[in-house]
C-alpha cells in the first residue's frame, strides 16, 4: 500500500516530472563544509549540457562569493553524484554520465575548511 | 412536575448520548465511510470518555466573556500606541512569522477539525472535535485582531493569507497541515490533537506568548492569557484519543506508533521556525530553543511516553535525532533566513555583539566553534556594502519542504543528504525521518508542491524572481523584505524614539 487512502489504487499526481520543467531537468549541487551557503542548490538545466557547463558557469554564480573559491583546485576536488565518489566527465553531457532529474552533486576542496576553518 | 433544572453532566448527556440517531435503513459503513480504511479498530464507542463535559449555552457565556476581556486590552494597547512600547522594532518580525506561519495553521485546525467532527462513528468524540474546531477559529480571528494595529505601523503583514498559500517558507507549515488534513480522521487526531497540540504545544506557544511578554507586546499575551483554558481541554482531547484507540483494540499499536513517530519528527521540523524566532528574533530574550526544548519535550515527552508504555507505545523515533540537533537547529535555521532575506516577507539581521555573546554563552558546544566566524563574515560583508543574500534557490526537502540547511550530527558542517527512488524518480530529503515518511506512502508525497521547483516550472508568475517574489508572493519589494537594517521598519521606530540609525552614528565617528 502506498498510500492510505479511501479510494483503491490512488495514485498521485507527480508534480515533479521532468517533462514539467521545459526541456530542463533539476541539477542539485552542494560545496561539502561551506555552509556559509546554508543548502545544496537548485538549478534547472538541459541535461544535453557538458559537464563543463556546470563547473564554468553554475558553479561559480553560486558559489564564488565565498572568499575561499578562487582558491579551490579543481584537480584536487572529490565528486560524489547521489551519494556514491565520481569522476566527473568535462565534455560528456550530464544524461551520458548518468546525472539524471533530480540528482544530487556534491564537492569536497580538501584543504579549504570555509570561513576560519569553522567549515562555513 | 419533575425538577427541570438538570446539572452539567445530565445536559451533556443528552446532547451526546441522547441526541444520537438509530441508524436504521442506512448501514452504519455508509454513514462513517472513513472510519475503517486507516486500519483502526474500534470495538465500543461507549467506553470513550469525555475530555471535557461541554455544553453549548455554557461555551458561548464563557467564551464571550473571555473575549470582551480581551477585546478591551487591545482597544487599550491600540489607544495607548502600544507599538511604540515593544523593545524594538526588531521583535515585531516573531510577529510577522506568527501571522502568517501560524495563525492560518488554526484555520486549518478549525477546517480539520470540523471536518473529523462528522467522521467518527462515536458521539462523545464528534461533539468534542466540533467544540474544538470553534476555539481554533476563534483563536485566528483573536490571533488577526491581536496582530491587526501592527499592521498599521509595520510592513509584511497585509497579504498573510494570500503569502501562506505561496511563499517558500510558509510552504513549511501549509504543507504540514494538508498533509494531516489529507490523511483519515484517526492520523488527523494522532497529528494534530495528539501530537501538535499535547506534546508539542508548550514548544510552540510558551516561547511566543513568553516572548510577547518579555518584549512589551501586550496585545499578543492577552491572547496566550485567553486561549489558555481552550489549550487545556485541546491537550485533554488529544491524550483521550490516543489512549481510547489503545485500549480499543492491540492492533491498533503498532499503526498509533507509526503515527506518533511521523508527526513528532513533522511538529518537530515546523517548529524549526519557532527555535529561531527564540535564538534571534526577540530583543529580550526568555530561554534559548536548547533549554525549552530540554524543559518541554525531553523531559515532558519522557514522563508521557513512560506512561503509555503500558499499552505497548515507545519513545518516538527520530527524538534522538532531535535531542542531538538541539545545539544546532536556531543557528541553522537562522542562517537559512539570513541566506534569502530578500525572499522573506519580514526582516533578518546579524546579531549585534551582546547578543552573540548571549548565543555562546548559551550554545558553548557549537556557537563559536561553528557559526560566530561564519556571522562575523556576514557581518563584515554588510559593513562594506555587500550584504550577503544567496543568489541562488535552495534544493528542498520533499517531505518537510525546509531547504536542506540541516547537517549530520556525526560531521555537523556536512549536509544530510537522504535519497528514494520511487517509480522511477529520484526524492531528496533532509533527514531519515522525512525520508521514512516518504517512503512508508509515497504517492502522498510525490505531489508535494515545492515552491524552488514550482518557479522553475514556471508556475509562480514571470521569469524574473522579482516577479514571483513581487506578483506572485505579494512582498512589497524593498520595503517588506531584505535586511532589517536600513528598512522603513527601522526608520519609523527610529523617528519615534528621536534615535540614530547605526550608520549615520559610524559616518559621524569617521
Amino acid at each position: 500500500m502506498a498510500v492510505a487512502a479511501i479510494t483503491e489504487n490512488y495514485v498521485g499526481e507527480r508534480l515533479d516530472r521532468v517533462e514539467n520543467f521545459h526541456g530542463n531537468q533539476v541539477l542539485y549541487i552542494g560545496w561539502d563544509h561551506h555552509l556559509m551557503f546554508c543548502a545544496p542548490v537548485a538549478f534547472p538545466v538541459s541535461p544535453q549540457a557538458p559537464f563543463r557547463q556546470v563547473l564554468e558557469e553554475l558553479i561559480p554564480g553560486a558559489f564564488s562569493l565565498h572568499p575561499e573559491f578562487g582558491e579551490i583546485d579543481w584537480d584536487e576536488v572529490q565528486w560524489h553524484l547521489n551519494g556514491e565518489p565520481f569522476t566527473p566527465d568535462m565534455d560528456a553531457t550530464l544524461a551520458e554520465q548518468g546525472i539524471d532529474h533530480k540528482s544530487a552533486v556534491r564537492f569536497a576542496t580538501p584543504g579549504l575548511n570555509g570561513i576560519k576553518g569553522c567549515g562555513s | 412536575m419533575s425538577n427541570r433544572k438538570l446539572n452539567l453532566k445530565d445536559k451533556y448527556r443528552l446532547l451526546t448520548r441522547d441526541l444520537e440517531w438509530e441508524y436504521s435503513y442506512r448501514d452504519y459503513e455508509e454513514i462513517f465511510k472513513q472510519e475503517s480504511f486507516e486500519g483502526i479498530k474500534i470495538t465500543d464507542w461507549s467506553k470513550w470518555e469525555d475530555p471535557f463535559r461541554l455544553t453549548m449555552d455554557s461555551y458561548w457565556k464563557y467564551q464571550a466573556e473571555k473575549e470582551k476581556k480581551l477585546y478591551a486590552i487591545f482597544d487599550a494597547f491600540a489607544q495607548n500606541n502600544g507599538q511604540q512600547n515593544v523593545t524594538d522594532a526588531r521583535y515585531v518580525n516573531a510577529i510577522k512569522l506568527f501571522l502568517t506561519g501560524v495563525s492560518p495553521l488554526e484555520y486549518q485546525a478549525y477546517n480539520g477539525f470540523a471536518h473529523v467532527g462528522r467522521q467518527f462513528g462515536g458521539v462523545g468524540a464528534r461533539v468534542a472535535c466540533q467544540m474544538q474546531s470553534l476555539d481554533e477559529l476563534r483563536h485566528v480571528q483573536t490571533q488577526i485582531h491581536a496582530m491587526s494595529h501592527y499592521n498599521k505601523h509595520f510592513d509584511g503583514f497585509q497579504e498573510f493569507p494570500h503569502m501562506h498559500d505561496r511563499v517558500w517558507y510558509l510552504s513549511v507549515p501549509k504543507s504540514f497541515f494538508d498533509d494531516a488534513r489529507s490523511a483519515g480522521p484517526f492520523e488527523f487526531m494522532v497529528a494534530i490533537g495528539f501530537s501538535f497540540e499535547y506534546v508539542l504545544t508548550n514548544l510552540l506557544f510558551v516561547p511566543f506568548m513568553s516572548g510577547a511578554a518579555y518584549n512589551g507586546d501586550m496585545a499578543t499575551v492577552t491572547f496566550g492569557f485567553s486561549a489558555q483554558s481552550d489549550e487545556a481541554r485541546h491537550m485533554t482531547l488529544g491524550l483521550e484519543i490516543i489512549k481510547f484507540m489503545l485500549e480499543q483494540h492491540e492492533d491498533n499499536v503498532p499503526i498509533v506508533q507509526r503515527w506518533i513517530n511521523k508527526w513528532l519528527w513533522r511538529g518537530y521540523r515546523v517548529l524549526t521556525l519557532v527555535a529561531m524566532m527564540m535564538d534571534y528574533m526577540l530583543p529580550n530574550k526568555v530561554m534559548s530553543w536548547q533549554e525549552s526544548f530540554e524543559v518541554y519535550f525531553e523531559e515532558a515527552a519522557t514522563s508521557l511516553f513512560k506512561d503509555l508504555a503500558r499499552y505497548g507505545i515507545e519513545m518516538p523515533a527520530y527524538a534522538a535525532t532531535a535531542i542531538e540537533e538541539k545545539e544546532h537547529l536556531s543557528h541553522q535555521a537562522w542562517s537559512i533566513f539570513y541566506n534569502y532575506g530578500h525572499a522573506a516577507a519580514f526582516h533578518t539581521w546579524m546579531p549585534t555583539d551582546q547578543e552573540m555573546d548571549w548565543l555562546s554563552e548559551k550554545y558553548p558546544n557549537t556557537f563559536d566553534k561553528y557559526y560566530r566566524p561564519r556571522y562575523e563574515k556576514w557581518r563584515e560583508m554588510e559593513e562594506a556594502g555587500e550584504r550577503y543574500y544567496n543568489p541562488t534557490l535552495p534544493m528542498l526537502c520533499q517531505t518537510c519542504q525546509i531547504p536542506m540547511g540541516f547537517t549530520d550530527m556525526e560531521n555537523p558542517t556536512l549536509t544530510s543528504y537522504r535519497q528514494s527512488e520511487y517509480d522511477g524518480e529520484r526524492y531528496n530529503f533532509c533527514s531519515d525521518g522525512c525520508k521514512d515518511i516518504f517512503d512508508h506512502e509515497p504517492e502522498k508525497y510525490v505531489q508535494s508542491w515545492l515552491p524552488v521547483h514550482q518557479i522553475y516550472q514556471g508556475n509562480c508568475g514571470g521569469a524574473e524572481m522579482e516577479d514571483v517574489l513581487g506578483e506572485y508572493y505579494r512582498i512589497n519589494l524593498g520595503v517588506d523584505n531584505l535586511d532589517f537594517h536600513g528598512s522603513p521598519d527601522e526608520e519609523r521606530w527610529n523617528a519615534w524614539h528621536n534615535l540614530q540609525p547605526a550608520e549615520d552614528k559610524l559616518k559621524e565617528a569617521s
